[in-house]
């Protein structure tokens, strides 16, 4: 093989420890020729690609459990299946995309990067969100983006229940309906820098087929952030 | 002539006192709840409540100063690759940056390292001057997650996974407005100036099966390295930690309802939670009962003051013990040489618990910059040093006394109780006595 030529690593999970996975994965650095690595048989194992800390590219041939991807930095990350819960918890950049559908706690307290989920996401995605951006093709369950400090969370479909409940200042754009907002949280006006915004957040998501205008904006009424006993009931 | 009947003496109500009255007038004037610093004030049964009895004919002492008392002690020996080994069994407590100002991080990470202990991380991330001046650093990992990385994981020395604290035990964090200065609000992705409220529950997990998975992850991230530690507050001691023992905790930290908390509700920390005192022994029986006393470390908080504190907590079945409020005294907090400023604040040297107001006087509480200034790390780091150095002697004076040539030979069979409440708490006879009350009873 040529210098400046990368390799395609295959790691099949029915053989090779999850533990051996994740060292390997660690082991890797900006300048490392291995760019390229395939998953097989993850058997929807637990914290499968956590803690990646570099430019590689990592494809997971199937359904993932708790955590994958967990605190990601700078790697793509793509599971051709469905994830459990808290996938991508705590990503710090990079991207990580699921074909299917994700579950509970998605994008959890997120602090940089994109995160695609290309079906549905369960309740509290996006909870405690920090940065991370979320795209989601699908519609998202309740709670989510409970105590969504910053970034944005943009659904396709519809939310569920309490939708930014306790929100700071994230930014939610939903194309669906909103069966609730959750306390402190009320809709917005979308002004020109919020349509060029998504534009370049749905652009990066790999979604051509809709338009800025199709959406509604949410974000905090910023009432809670002082407390006050005339505030009470909205708690 | 005109008769008067003899005036009784004006009697104040035992229930409705002066504090409770206070209170009342407080909360009518204000409309919000008292927010406070610091753990229970109220009287509970405590380590004061016990005492040593030496050795005599049936045991015979070690010589003080010649025949060796260890105080060490290693802490994750369970899973981690590299388990953390302490010179002495007295850790300092996550206290966060936020709560408390850098210079006091700094001066708790100089102590602890002078005196060969663990310091560690709070609600707020990691700071460069903390990891910096501790030579064994715990980060903790809280519902919140401020400041949360994995890059500060991996500098880490153990990971501290927070469930509770004794101060207020199922409550989450609240950081005021006036403490959110630009350092802080940056560290914790927050707008500045805005009331902080920290989750009560992690956002990714839910129960002791998640927990258990949980720490997989942390593990998986770190290499498996680094122990990871399971913090409780003191509500249902028994199956906390053996639901913490089967999610795979390397050490669990147990919180009584005297150890503090930077803010939060007075009716919170007085009237929810345990003593710590009720619930050592429930832990420790956990632990034997699953085979993993010494395996999985254990070590107990709220309200360590001093060596004798530490021996009995010791002697109950614990491994070692943290210390927030103390090291903070120790730092100078409520130091009556600053009488006139708590004056000031409306307050005496002693009761001042406003920490969440940000005036701290000594600077150790405060993001103030010039308060903050009053407190100089290298000698703050000094005092503590001396005073954890000191609370190890008297811990080895105690273990000598009862002849034992390691502290954690300590055991409970060392110890008779003063009060009947204490005895059962602590499952020791009343002194004088063979009797341990509740015994025979069951139940947590």
């Amino acid at each position: 093989m040529n210098d400046g030529e990368t390799l395609m690593r295959k790691v099949d999970l029915s053989v090779t420890p999850l533990r051996d996975l994740n060292q390997d994965l660690h082991r890797q650095s900006s300048g490392a020729n291995e760019k390229n690595w395939e998953v097989l048989n993850p058997m929807g194992f637990h914290a499968i690609a956590v803690g990646v800390d570099a430019p590689i590219e990592i494809d997971i041939r199937g359904s993932v459990g708790y955590y994958c991807a967990g605190m990601n930095k700078q790697a793509t990350i793509t599971v051709h299946g469905s994830a459990g819960p808290g996938v991508a918890e705590n990503m710090m950049s990079g991207k990580v995309r699921i074909t299917g559908d994700a579950s509970q706690y998605a994008g959890a307290t997120g602090r940089g990067g994109l995160l695609v989920i290309d079906g549905n996401a369960a309740s509290r995605c996006g909870v405690s969100m920090k940065g991370i951006d979320i795209v989601v093709k699908g519609n998202i369950g309740h709670m989510s983006a409970f105590m969504a400090q910053s970034g944005h969370l943009v659904v396709l479909g519809d939310a569920g229940d309490a939708l930014g409940d306790s929100i700071y200042e994230a930014k939610l754009f939903v194309r669906g309906s909103v069966k609730s907002l959750g306390a402190d949280c009320i809709e917005k006006e979308m002004r020109p820098e919020h349509h060029d915004e998504l534009g370049k957040l749905l652009e990066t998501a790999g979604v051509s087929d809709v338009k800025t205008s199709e959406f509604k904006r949410y974000g905090s009424a910023r009432k809670l952030y002082s407390f006050n006993i005339d505030n009470a009931d909205a708690y | 002539m005109t008769y008067h009947n003899p005036p009784t003496t004006p009697r104040k109500s035992a229930t409705f006192d002066d504090y409770a009255l206070s209170e009342i007038r407080r909360a009518a004037h204000t409309g919000i709840y008292d927010i406070r610093g610091g753990g229970a004030k109220r009287r509970v049964p405590h380590f004061d409540d016990l005492l040593f009895l030496g050795a005599s004919i049936s045991r015979y002492p070690l010589e003080g100063y010649r025949e060796k008392c260890t105080t060490s002690v290693t802490l994750g020996t369970r899973f981690a690759k590299k388990p953390i080994e302490l010179k002495i069994p007295i850790t300092i407590a996550g206290m966060s940056f936020g709560a408390l100002s850098a210079n006091a991080k700094e001066a708790l990470g100089r102590g602890a390292s002078i005196a060969g202990t663990s310091t560690t991380t709070g609600d707020g991330g990691m700071t460069p001057e903390e990891r910096g001046q501790s030579k064994t650093l715990v980060y903790q990992y809280l519902p919140s997650r401020y400041g949360m990385n994995p890059d500060d994981l991996r500098k880490a020395d153990a990971i501290e996974v927070v469930v509770g604290q004794g101060a207020k035990p199922g409550g989450g964090g609240m950081l005021l407005g006036q403490k959110i200065s630009d350092r802080v609000a940056e560290m914790r992705n927050l707008p500045k100036g805005i009331d902080q409220r920290s989750a009560c529950r992690h956002p990714d997990w839910t129960g002791p099966d998640d927990l258990e998975i949980k720490i997989q992850e942390i593990r998986e991230i770190t290499d498996w390295e680094k122990p990871i530690y399971v913090k409780i507050g003191g509500t249902r001691p028994y199956y906390d930690a053996a639901l913490a023992v089967k999610a795979g905790a390397d050490v669990i930290v147990l919180d009584g309802m005297q150890g503090g908390t930077a803010a939060t509700q007075e009716v919170f920390i007085e009237h929810v939670g345990l003593p710590t005192l009720a619930c050592i022994r429930p832990a420790v029986q956990a632990l034997q009962d699953l085979g993993m006393h010494r395996k999985v470390q254990l070590i107990v908080s709220g309200g360590i003051r001093n060596g004798a504190d530490v021996a009995k907590a010791l002697a109950l079945g614990a491994d070692a013990v943290a210390i927030g409020i103390a090291a903070l005294a120790a730092l100078g907090d409520n130091d009556p040489a600053h009488e006139a400023d708590y004056q000031a604040l409306g307050t005496t040297a002693g009761a001042y618990d406003d920490w969440h107001e940000g005036k701290d006087p000594v600077g150790i509480t405060t993001q103030d910059p010039e308060l903050m200034s009053r407190l100089d790390p290298v000698r703050g780091g000094r005092r503590l040093a001396n005073y954890l150095k000191v609370m190890a002697l008297e811990v080895q004076t105690i273990a000598r006394a009862c002849g034992h040539n390691h502290i954690h030979n300590l055991e409970p069979e060392d110890l008779v109780a003063l009060t009947v409440e204490s005895a059962a708490m602590a499952r020791v006879p009343l002194a004088g006595t063979s009797w341990i009350p509740g015994q025979g009873q069951g139940g947590f």
